[in-house]
């Protein structure tokens, strides 16, 4: 068997290590057109301001090609699958056959057309090392930046480089910043603490016209900036899986065993849509531990164990100049508040089962309403009143606490 | 492999468990001198690995199950969480403290360290001087115990 993988990061990384549970043997082939070793690419914003560093923020160890007898094809990019011949094309010219494919192409910056945006001399995204890389490079401390984008990505990369800059400003169209993953209360509170570190925001507002050191704003505004950095989304790469025939919807369609609708070609991580339980919706949830375990399922069924994705949820972790905040599911319900000035937390309920909730500050624990959630476990099976005022295993009952914590199996 | 088991109906909430993991991974630890604990955590805040639930008389012990399928290894954004022999381990170096372990762990046994800028976890004191689990040593009542299931 001839095992390739398009692509170098969390669900390549997730597809080895359930094919190698399995198939100690086979080859396996990754392909990526970044040149690095396997790294973090949500560390990135760690590396500006020192947390980590490019050995550190390796999400695999230096031997981990070697151990797991992978053969890697760095800085080649993927430009066909050839599904007859069952080759995967090379910039090069050359071709990879496969005889089971992994699709783990990931996304890339959406960069909206903006007038005047080539008149603007440093302007950069925030999503790769070398992205990275490049906007440190410009970087000094006299420098004004603008971030265009008040979500993960346009934030953290704020928290990287504020203490290295002049001043910053971040705008956003939503009157809000993270409003993917936060309610307004949420919002408000992050908005608060990210402003007394020094960053200013300009929301419900966005960017006009650029001339190249000056924004204009469509409020009427004028910012002037030094560095531009747009951070306004993603969007998934599927073109491969596109132009070879497969199903795609915003994101490549797989199925429980992240199979595309091609035979013996399989998909995972930010380039596809997952199955999210808390809406029953299909949805692309461009998350790291996501994409691992949508590699996995499909490394593992690559190699005959048939061990299905079927809870995936919305969840983050995150937090901005130490303030921390976990979220996760939707929040379509019965909302329950406990505020007290630092700390936030909202739980949402609906149809016996806890859908989503929000932690900020205090963040304590919170896997275990991750689990009610992920698991469905119908809330009139646990002491709700308990688990609401803190995540707690005494929730359970105690034939469960003997099977959770017993080993009663 | 060898886990540490709870047996709730043991446990009379004394969190000496709390105050031996606290200990173990101290300086002083290993030390035998019987004040050296009260000596190192007198009068300090300590941050166990292992925390006691208590509710209405009941009351017991959790600390990392060292899941077999474990979701803060697979969720882990910096590559910190492995599995060493059977041993879930963080590497606080390579740790940001993003806590997406702390989203992820069903049973809420991993936590922020002092600092409170890395996540830490029970590593079953195989990476300090004690080399088995201090909470399990410490327990008067055979609470937690450290066995094959």
């Amino acid at each position: 068997m001839n095992y390739v993988i398009i692509g170098n990061s969390a669900a390549a990384v997730g597809c080895i290590e359930g094919i190698r549970k399995n198939d100690k043997e086979s080859a396996i082939t990754v392909i990526s057109d970044e040149k690095h070793h396997t790294y973090s690419r949500p560390l990135i914003s760690y590396l500006l301001y020192g947390k980590t560093d490019e050995e550190r923020m390796k999400y695999r160890p230096d031997s981990f090609y070697k151990d797991n007898d992978v053969t890697p094809i760095l800085g080649k990019k993927a430009v066909k699958i050839d599904t007859k011949n069952r080759k995967v094309m090379l910039d090069d010219g050359k071709a990879v056959p496969y005889d089971k494919l992994l699709v783990a192409t990931g996304s890339r910056p959406f960069v909206p057309p903006m007038k005047g945006l080539d008149t603007v001399e440093n302007k950069f995204t925030f999503m790769t090392l070398d992205d990275a890389k490049a906007l440190d490079s410009v970087l000094t401390k006299d420098s004004r930046v603008l971030i265009v984008g008040a979500g993960l990505i346009g934030l953290k990369c704020a928290e990287g480089i504020l203490d290295k800059i002049g001043s910053l400003t971040v705008i956003d169209l939503a009157d809000r910043i993270l409003p993917s993953i936060l309610d307004e209360t949420g919002s408000e509170l992050v908005q608060k603490s990210i402003e007394e570190k020094g960053v200013e925001f300009m929301l419900g507002t966005s960017a006009a016209e650029f001339d190249g050191n000056k924004a204009k704003l469509t409020n009427g505004e004028t910012v002037e900036f030094d560095v531009l950095v747009i951070a306004v989304g993603v969007r998934p790469n599927t073109e491969l899986v596109k132009e070879a025939g497969g199903n795609v919807n915003k994101g490549i369609v797989t199925d429980r065993f992240c199979r595309t609708s091609l035979p013996g070609i399989y998909s995972a991580g930010d380039c596809t849509e997952s199955h999210d339980i808390t809406t029953d919706t299909d949805r692309i949830l461009a998350l790291l531990p996501n994409a691992y375990m949508q590699g996995e399922t499909a490394g593992l069924h690559m190699t005959g164990t048939d061990k299905p994705y079927d809870k995936a949820i919305p969840m983050n972790a995150i937090g901005f100049f130490g303030y921390h905040m976990i979220t996760a599911g939707s929040y379509d319900g019965e909302k329950t508040v406990y505020a007290d000035g630092e700390n936030y937390k909202m739980l949402v309920t609906k149809d016996n089962l806890l859908k989503g909730y929000i932690m900020i500050g205090d963040i304590s624990r919170a896997g275990i309403y991750t689990k009610l959630i992920r698991e469905q476990v119908p809330l009139d099976s646990i002491d709700f009143e308990l688990v609401k005022e803190k995540p707690q295993l005494m929730a359970f009952s105690l034939a469960d606490r003997k099977e959770q914590l017993g080993g009663v199996r | 492999m060898k886990r540490i088991f709870v047996n709730e109906e043991w446990c009379l909430g004394c969190h000496l468990c709390e105050y031996n993991c606290a200990f173990a991974n101290t300086v002083s630890a290993g030390k035998s001198k019987a004040n050296e604990m009260a000596k190192a955590l007198k009068g300090k805040k300590i941050f166990p690995k292992i925390q006691v639930e208590e509710n209405d008389g009941i009351y017991f012990a959790v600390s990392c199950r060292h899941c077999t399928d474990p979701l803060c290894v697979k969720g882990c954004i910096a590559g910190a969480l492995s599995v060493k022999d059977g041993v879930i381990e963080i590497d606080q170096d390579k740790c940001v403290g993003c806590y997406t372990c702390v989203l992820s762990c069903p049973y809420g046994a991993i936590m922020p360290a002092e600092d409170g800028h890395v996540a830490q976890k029970c590593e079953l004191c195989t990476r300090n001087s004690c080399g088995s689990p201090a909470c399990v040593a410490g327990c008067p009542n055979n609470a937690i115990v450290f066995e094959e299931r």
